[in-house]
């Protein structure tokens, strides 16, 4: 069948199975968007800016676990994805991005809306490439999707000059891969694996320590099997909330910046951690040398061998697919006869229940005000029965969204956890509403935030997404604002934003409802209503947060475990 | 602590920027850095001197793993192997320098490849230290201009890298 390149791009995407695109057309993707025009299979969504059609490629990727696909055209439409695609990258996302590249024979000319797109992009994806004949395109598409999705995940582009999405060529869509020089390693090794068991159950302090490879490489299910049948102590990152279920006993909260102190804790003293598809990054262990201090045995299970011992030594390494390696676990406890936990932890749990009991996320909600966000955040876990699907922007409320919101299953929490994007919420409450139809969608936001995408609100109106969002609104920067209060002697430079739109009318003028939110005893109703009464409306709940309001735990950057700073007390 | 670390890699646009541009973004330094195809003109095979630590060194090789475009990467300075580097220099050779510049290439078994009235090109294959012990040897006043081409490295014996 002879096909132009346009086509054949919408019959790769058919053949993957893609069932939205999220994009922005200009000229250099012009015959792709022809093609688009002629299907009725694969549904376009029209963003309002190109950052925010990756992030909703990225957001609906995170929910469902299938690859995002967003494109865009060339020059100015490639520059503005680089944000979004850099966001993907950094918690290894798989999303395919296409870009219109300028015809091959003006490339290198300084033609109209040139740019280096796989120059520009090439530190902050996963592979990129120019297509510069369209015999290669199937080929290079069906090459991009096995990238993104396999090994650990990431976004792919493809450049598509306009002259070869206008050529015609016969189109066959291979039906696998090979690829001598990608290959990734799935099974992790027997011997090690085997090691690592047996250190596991003759510690005395383990923990199991979990990573975004868990909700990546769909393995919560084996994660929960495991500590409960060793009975170890379970912390999970920022990126990995939802892996264990947060309502259970051995759930100690997140470890690091803003972790808990049960969590910090346990992690410091443990003598036995196993990192599940974690990386040890900053935001988790601030001084490797402080972390260094305390000897202990360190197995560390992950897909990528270059995340393994880049930070914090492991005296175990495993390379494999956290599932398989989890499963295997799973099968050398049954050959043993493990089948339930060592009495031997008791001390142990006894040590983390006193952490425990400092109760370190405790706050107190005045009955007239002002509006605690950690109570925003509750009263939302209880609306929403802990089932809605969650996605944050960057800042404060991420963070206490993050500390608060109890989330007992995987992807259900979407944030921006390795470049800290300020302005994905919104697009990944987009994405994560396409991806599951059915399911509440709520995103929590900074006012500072919210404005870095807010064009998207147009998007879903034009979608009908019934989006929830909560905008904890403290009129500060205030992440910003914390860091100076803390750390910068109280000089508060450019963190307060004068002139802030009134929210409420905002949304009401994009034609969604508007709501705003001045005292405690108005909140609960208020998102009650968000969920019936406007159930099928986008409600956009303009709260007005105590501005004065710090997150704790804190650890400074730098700084070891055991150094928190638990509330303003400890200044 | 120097290493030699030898890359085979898809011959393809843009496999050199992705090599290099991974050194500069992590911050490694690359002494030297060649490429060419091999006998399979559809693989290149890339020699780069670096220096770092052990754990530097560990890291570089896994960072070059993770290239899609990658195929094999071993460091070679970790066995036995060779090293060698080409380097061609134009001296002043005129009156009894001439002689002497004659005298110094046979000693190092260095060839002389153009000769003008005025100018010797002298062509000279060996390790680094070599190429530079014989710079050092010359008077410097009568170097014109230098070209080195970087290392080129192979284990020795049945030590092969190849897909
Ligand atoms: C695109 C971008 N620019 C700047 C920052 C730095 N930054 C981190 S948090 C923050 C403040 C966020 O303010 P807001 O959205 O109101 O959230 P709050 O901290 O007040 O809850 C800033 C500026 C960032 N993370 N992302
Ligand atoms: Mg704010």
């Amino acid at each position: 069948m002879l096909l132009t390149g346009a086509e054949i791009v919408v019959q790769c995407l058919q053949r993957e199975n893609v069932k939205y695109v999220f994009g922005y057309p200009g000229g250099a993707v012009l015959h792709i968007y022809d093609a688009f025009f002629q299907q009725d299979e694969i549904r376009h969504v029209l963003v309002r800016h190109e950052q925010a059609a990756v992030h909703a490629a990225d957001g609906y990727a995170r929910a469902s676990g299938e690859v995002g696909v967003a494109l865009v055209t060339s020059g100015p439409g490639a520059t503005n994805a680089v944000t979004g695609i850099a966001t993907a990258y950094c918690d290894s996302i798989p999303v395919v991005i296409l870009s219109g590249q300028v015809p091959t024979a003006m490339i290198g000319q300084d033609a109209f809306q040139e740019v280096d797109t796989v120059g520009i992009t090439r530190p902050c994806v996963k592979h990129n490439f120019l297509v510069k004949d369209v015999a290669e395109l199937a080929d290079t598409l069906k090459k991009a999707f096995h990238i993104a999705r396999t090994g650990r995940p990431g976004p792919v582009l493809v450049d598509i000059p306009k002259d070869v999405s206008a050529a015609k060529c016969e189109f066959r869509y291979p039906e696998t891969v090979s690829m001598r020089s990608y290959n990734p390693v799935v099974k992790g090794h027997q011997g090690q694996i085997r090691k690592a068991v047996k250190a596991l159950r003759e510690a005395k302090r383990p923990i199991l320590y979990a990573g975004g490879g868990v909700i990546l490489a769909d393995a919560a299910d084996e994660l929960t099997a495991l500590a409960r049948r060793v009975g170890a102590p379970v912390t999970t990152t920022l990126m990995a909330l939802g892996a264990y279920p947060a309502s259970d006993r051995q759930f100690l909260g997140m470890p690091g910046m803003h972790g808990t102190y049960e969590a910090n804790l346990a992690l410091h003293h443990a003598d036995v951690v196993l990192s599940v598809g974690a990386r040890f990054d900053d935001r988790v262990i601030g001084s490797p040398e402080h972390f260094a201090s305390e000897p202990r045995t360190i197995i560390h299970i992950d897909i990528d061998p270059s995340s393994i011992s880049k930070r914090v030594k492991a005296d175990l390494p495993i390379v494999g697919d956290v599932r398989h390696v989890l499963a295997d676990f799973l099968r050398i406890l049954d050959e043993e006869g493990v089948t339930a936990p060592s009495e031997a932890l008791a001390p142990w749990w006894e040590r983390i229940e006193q952490w425990r009991a400092r109760r370190c996320l405790a706050y107190e909600q005045p009955a007239e005000g002002p509006i605690k966000p950690q109570y925003v955040i509750e009263t939302l876990w209880k609306v929403t029965k802990g089932d809605a699907i969650v996605t944050s922007d960057v800042g404060q409320h991420q963070m206490w969204a993050a500390q608060y919101y109890r989330f007992d299953h995987p992807r259900r929490w979407l944030n921006s956890g390795g470049l800290g994007t300020m302005g994905v919420g919104l697009p990944y409450a987009m994405g994560a509403r396409f991806a599951r139809p059915d399911a509440p969608v709520v995103c929590v936001t900074g006012e500072a935030s919210i404005q870095m995408c807010i064009q998207e609100l147009s998007t879903c109106k034009q979608f009908r997404l019934p989006l929830k969002i909560v905008n904890l609104n403290n009129g500060y920067l205030g992440m910003v604002r914390q860091w100076q209060q803390l750390f910068h002697g109280g000089r508060y430079s450019e963190s307060y934003m004068d002139s802030l739109p009134d929210f409420a009318a905002l949304a009401r003028a994009y034609g969604h409802v508007g709501i705003r939110v001045d005292r405690p005893a108005d909140l609960q109703p208020a998102l009650e209503r968000a969920f019936s009464e406007h159930a099928n409306e986008l409600v956009f709940l303009d709260v007005r947060i105590d501005p004065r309001e710090n997150v704790y735990p804190m650890i400074q950057g730098g700084k070891g475990l055991t150094e928190m700073i638990l509330s303003a007390d400890d200044l | 602590m120097r290493h030699l670390i030898s890359v085979l890699i898809e011959n393809e646009s843009g496999a050199l920027s992705r090599v290099a541009g991974l050194f500069s973004a992590r911050g490694y330094n690359i002494e030297s850095l060649t490429v060419a195809p091999t006998e399979d003109p559809s693989l290149s095979r890339m020699t780069i001197i670096t220096n770092g630590s052990d754990e530097t060194v560990e890291q570089i090789t896994k960072q070059l793993n993770k290239l899609i475009e990658t195929v094999k990467v071993v460091d070679l300075s970790e066995a036995p192997h060779l090293e060698r580097e080409l380097m061609l220099l134009k001296v002043r050779a005129t009156g009894k320098d001439r002689e002497e510049m004659k005298r110094m290439a046979d000693i190092f078994r260095a060839r002389i490849v153009d000769v003008t009235d005025t100018t010797y090109v002298i062509e000279l294959t060996g390790n680094q230290g070599k190429l530079d012990a014989f710079i050092q040897a010359i008077d410097p006043a009568l170097i014109l201009e230098t070209v080195r081409s970087g290392v080129c490295g192979i284990g020795r014996g049945e030590r092969v890298l190849r897909v």
